[in-house]
């Protein structure tokens, strides 16, 4: 054993590779993509691993091979589980042979999401039993452990760590890598695997039949637990037990939730011995219903009667206000500081040459009056410059594009989707909308990875997870099978052509996609290519601001002259756009 | 209380924030205590501003409150000022004396952030300014501005200088470990001028 500063996520890696992990599948999402990351990179491994076209196919293959007798991981952020909440509902009927543990990170906050959905509702819902860390050590040792529980109860278990968990760091105990490999063997069982109705209102009843013991079993191995002190309780689950421990004052009592489903017998036995409980936790009041079911006439407080907030993250300091305002004296006081004010933001943006920008560029050049269905991604910060106007989940762009189309607006609709996106959940919507007759323009940013969560391959990319060279798929082909008569693919630093091929598809029939491919400036940069910068020629620049609405971080002002600072990346695309010929290629004295 | 000593971290995505607090970690480690952080990834890396929390003696949640940090180390003077209500009123403040301004102050046309203006705002706390751009130019990487910052720094964290010069050798790249070294120990001269006259250099 040994002690390390880890990131949650690394410590994540570790416990599997402990337990140990023999197939491992998922589709990146913040905060849960480090997983499958560091996973690939490792020098030496005896387990598979792939990053999958989505979440519902990654979670049916760690299925398929935990049905083999393996220990399979299946990882995705929380939204990733809308996707495979399909087969997630009917593997808890199925049940596992091997061990199958479903990783969903949750994002209170929604730091980096498009909601603050609850995954323990997908384990109340499912039936499943769920583990909620509330450390990174608890991480750790629950997901080493979380594979032997799946296989002692035969179901998946779904991990459930948050953004401070999967993105903070702590000094972290962890042991060796355990090696004991297993190859897969496929039993049939029709009774089992095949869900016709006769057999799946069987498994429905096995799978209650099951939960008692379950309940009673995540009490006895420790991962809920309670300590008796006082009169009045806290009950905490997640990171916001770990910031009730650091303000609770001695003479009250904590109960941790850190598993479900949580067994109600011991459950009130805990709270009944209390005149009031508060209960503090992120996101859905899971624990908190549970408490107001057995509460017996103990006051309970918590989200329902608006003492702790439904929406965003806790943390010590709101969880400290929270207390004081239910009569329980936090050990420690915090400061009420005024931020300073007047600071101009500093919102994330796309990089210098990124391939986006020009796209956006030329769209709002071409459809003045256009509206544009945008999608999950880097781009999606195309909304600061005027070219994102919906964004709802993987591949919705092209969905929305075709609904707006069918509703009767008649200004153009253009949709934006990037390359993972499309082959994410794009390609039904782009073959749905074909096959109505929707009048739209998709166009794929193909830059050729999976860039905002990190830089995963996929199939465009030419290379699997282990960075083995396979042939990228065509998505001309793809769109051309979607019954796509009209795909242009065109470089998007070459703003000329990427002007005239929108003014050109805006005058065709029915779906047309343009692709714009050019790869993601970061990867481009870690292959070594190197373009040269540009510069203004002070003399030439007439002040006309042009470049600037550009919104490139290398293009900025020096006194009323546009100037290049070092963050070019030589994409060339500003020159193509000063009117006045003042940006030039970087000469060298 | 919670008897940790508390850094918050302050800059934008991609300034080597994730490295620098990893040698805080590693300092914690080589010196038996417990630590805990907490930073940013994803979609704010892009050139966002970022935050990095570490909680040195931690034992709890990551995250420190507004108003009580001890120490906080900017690499970006409009970052520090943002963020500079999570210092308690006695903590110290190191601060790369450079502003890189946000590309939507020029695209909105707002009025650019002067660097003596915002520095006028920081006084009211002990600042120590650094100038580590040419101090890590001068080690021989601009790339060795964290652990410029962290050696000026080190005079404001409980720890023994050795431990983070040994942190840093363990976490940078093997063939910068040299400029790295030279880093730390030109942040460490400077952070010693503004201890000895608790204010800018």
């Amino acid at each position: 054993m040994t002690t390390q500063y880890l990131l949650g996520n690394e410590a994540i890696v570790k416990g599997c590779l402990e337990s140990p992990v023999h197939f491992v599948t998922g589709y990146p999402g913040t905060p849960s993509s480090e997983v499958i990351d560091i996973l690939r990179s490792l020098p030496e491994r005896d387990f598979y691993v792939e990053w999958s076209v989505n979440e519902k196919v990654a979670f049916e293959n760690a299925l398929a091979a935990a049905w083999c007798g393996l220990r399979a991981l299946c990882t995705m952020k929380h939204v990733g589980l809308n996707v495979a909440a399909d087969p997630l509902m009917t593997s808890a009927y199925t049940g596992v042979t091997g061990g199958l543990v479903v990783m969903s990170a949750d994002d209170p906050f929604a730091h980096s999401s498009q909601n603050e959905q609850d995954s323990r509702c997908y384990a109340l819902f499912s039936r499943l039993p769920c583990l909620d860390p509330s450390t990174i050590q608890e991480a750790h040792d629950m997901v080493r452990d979380a594979f032997a529980l799946s296989e002692e109860f035969s179901l998946p278990v779904i991990f459930r760590p948050t953004t401070r968990i999967c993105h903070s760091k702590g000094d972290t105990l962890v042991g060796s890598p355990a090696s004991v490999p297993r190859k897969g063997e496929f039993h049939k069982n029709p009774q089992q695997y095949v869900v016709i109705p006769a057999h799946t209102r069987v498994l429905h009843r096995k799978l209650n039949q099951k939960q008692p013991q379950i309940k009673r079993a995540l009490v006895e191995k420790g991962y809920n637990h309670a300590e008796v002190r006082g009169s009045v309780a806290v009950v905490a689950s997640g990171i916001a037990a770990a910031y009730v421990r650091e303000v609770l004052p001695p003479d009250v009592s904590f109960m941790k939730i850190g598993a479900y489903p949580i067994d109600e017998e011991w459950l009130g036995g805990f709270v009944r011995k209390h005149e009031s409980v508060l209960v503090i936790e992120e996101l859905h009041p899971v624990v908190e219903e549970a408490v107001r079911q057995v509460s017996g006439g103990v006051a309970v407080h918590g989200k329902k009667d608006g003492m702790v907030p439904y929406e965003g993250e806790l943390s010590p300091v709101i969880v400290a206000r929270v207390m004081q305002a239910c009569g329980i004296a936090p050990t420690r006081e915090f400061p009420n500081p005024v931020p300073a004010g007047d600071i101009p933001n500093r919102p994330p943006i796309l990089c210098a040459g990124c391939m986006h920008r020009p796209v956006f560029y030329a769209m709002r050049k071409v459809f003045k009056d256009g509206i544009f269905p945008s999608d999950i991604g880097c781009y999606t910060l195309g909304l600061q410059l005027g070219a994102v106007d919906t964004t709802i989940c993987m591949g919705a762009s092209v969905t929305v594009a075709s609904g707006i189309s069918h509703s009767g607006e008649e200004r153009e609709v253009v949709a934006t989707i990037g390359d993972s996106t499309f082959l994410h959940t794009g390609i039904p919507g782009l073959l749905n909308a074909v096959y109505n007759g929707a009048k739209m323009i998709l166009v794929i940013l193909d830059n050729r990875i999976t860039a905002m969560t990190g830089h995963q391959p996929n199939p465009s990319s030419g290379t699997n997870a282990f960075g083995v060279p396979v042939p990228p798929v065509s998505l001309e082909a793809i769109c051309r099978a979607c019954g796509v008569s009209y795909v242009e693919t065109v470089d998007p630093y070459d703003l000329v052509s990427l002007l005239s091929v929108m003014k050109d598809a805006r005058e065709r029939p029915g779906v047309k996609v343009i692709i714009a491919r050019q790869p993601c400036v970061i990867t481009a940069r870690r292959a070594g290519v190197r373009r040269g910068r540009f510069q203004v020629d002070a003399e030439s620049c007439t002040s006309c601001g042009l470049c600037i609405k550009f919104g490139c971080p290398a293009i900025e002002k020096s006194g009323e002259k546009a100037h290049v600072n070092d963050l070019c990346s030589g994409c060339g695309v500003c020159v193509q756009i000063c009117p006045a010929g003042a940006i030039r290629k970087e000469v060298k004295r | 209380m919670s008897g940790s000593y508390d850094v918050l971290m302050v800059g934008i995505g991609g300034q080597g924030i994730i490295l620098a607090s990893n040698i805080l970690g590693e300092a914690c480690l080589i010196e038996g205590r417990n630590v805990r952080g907490a930073e940013t990834h994803g979609m704010a890396q892009r050139g966002g501003s970022v935050e990095g929390h570490i909680r040195i003696d931690g034992k709890f949640g990551p995250l420190i409150a507004p108003g009580t940090a001890q120490l906080m180390i900017a690499f970006d003077m409009l970052e520090a000022l943002r963020y500079s209500h999570f210092l308690a009123p006695e903590g110290h403040m190191v601060v790369n004396s450079h502003i890189v301004i946000p590309t939507s102050v020029f695209m909105q046309g707002a009025a650019v952030p002067e660097k003596e203006a915002v520095q006028e705002r920081l006084k009211s706390r002990a600042l120590c300014l650094v100038d580590a751009d040419a101090l890590a130019v001068e080690a021989g990487s601009p790339l060795s501005q964290n652990v410029v910052m962290i050696g000026a720094a080190s005079w404001f964290m409980p720890f023994a200088p050795t431990s983070l010069l040994q942190a840093v050798e363990r976490l940078v790249p093997k063939k910068t470990v040299e400029i790295n070294r030279k880093a730390f120990e030109l942040g460490r001269a400077a952070g010693e001028r503004c201890r000895e006259g608790s204010s800018d250099t």
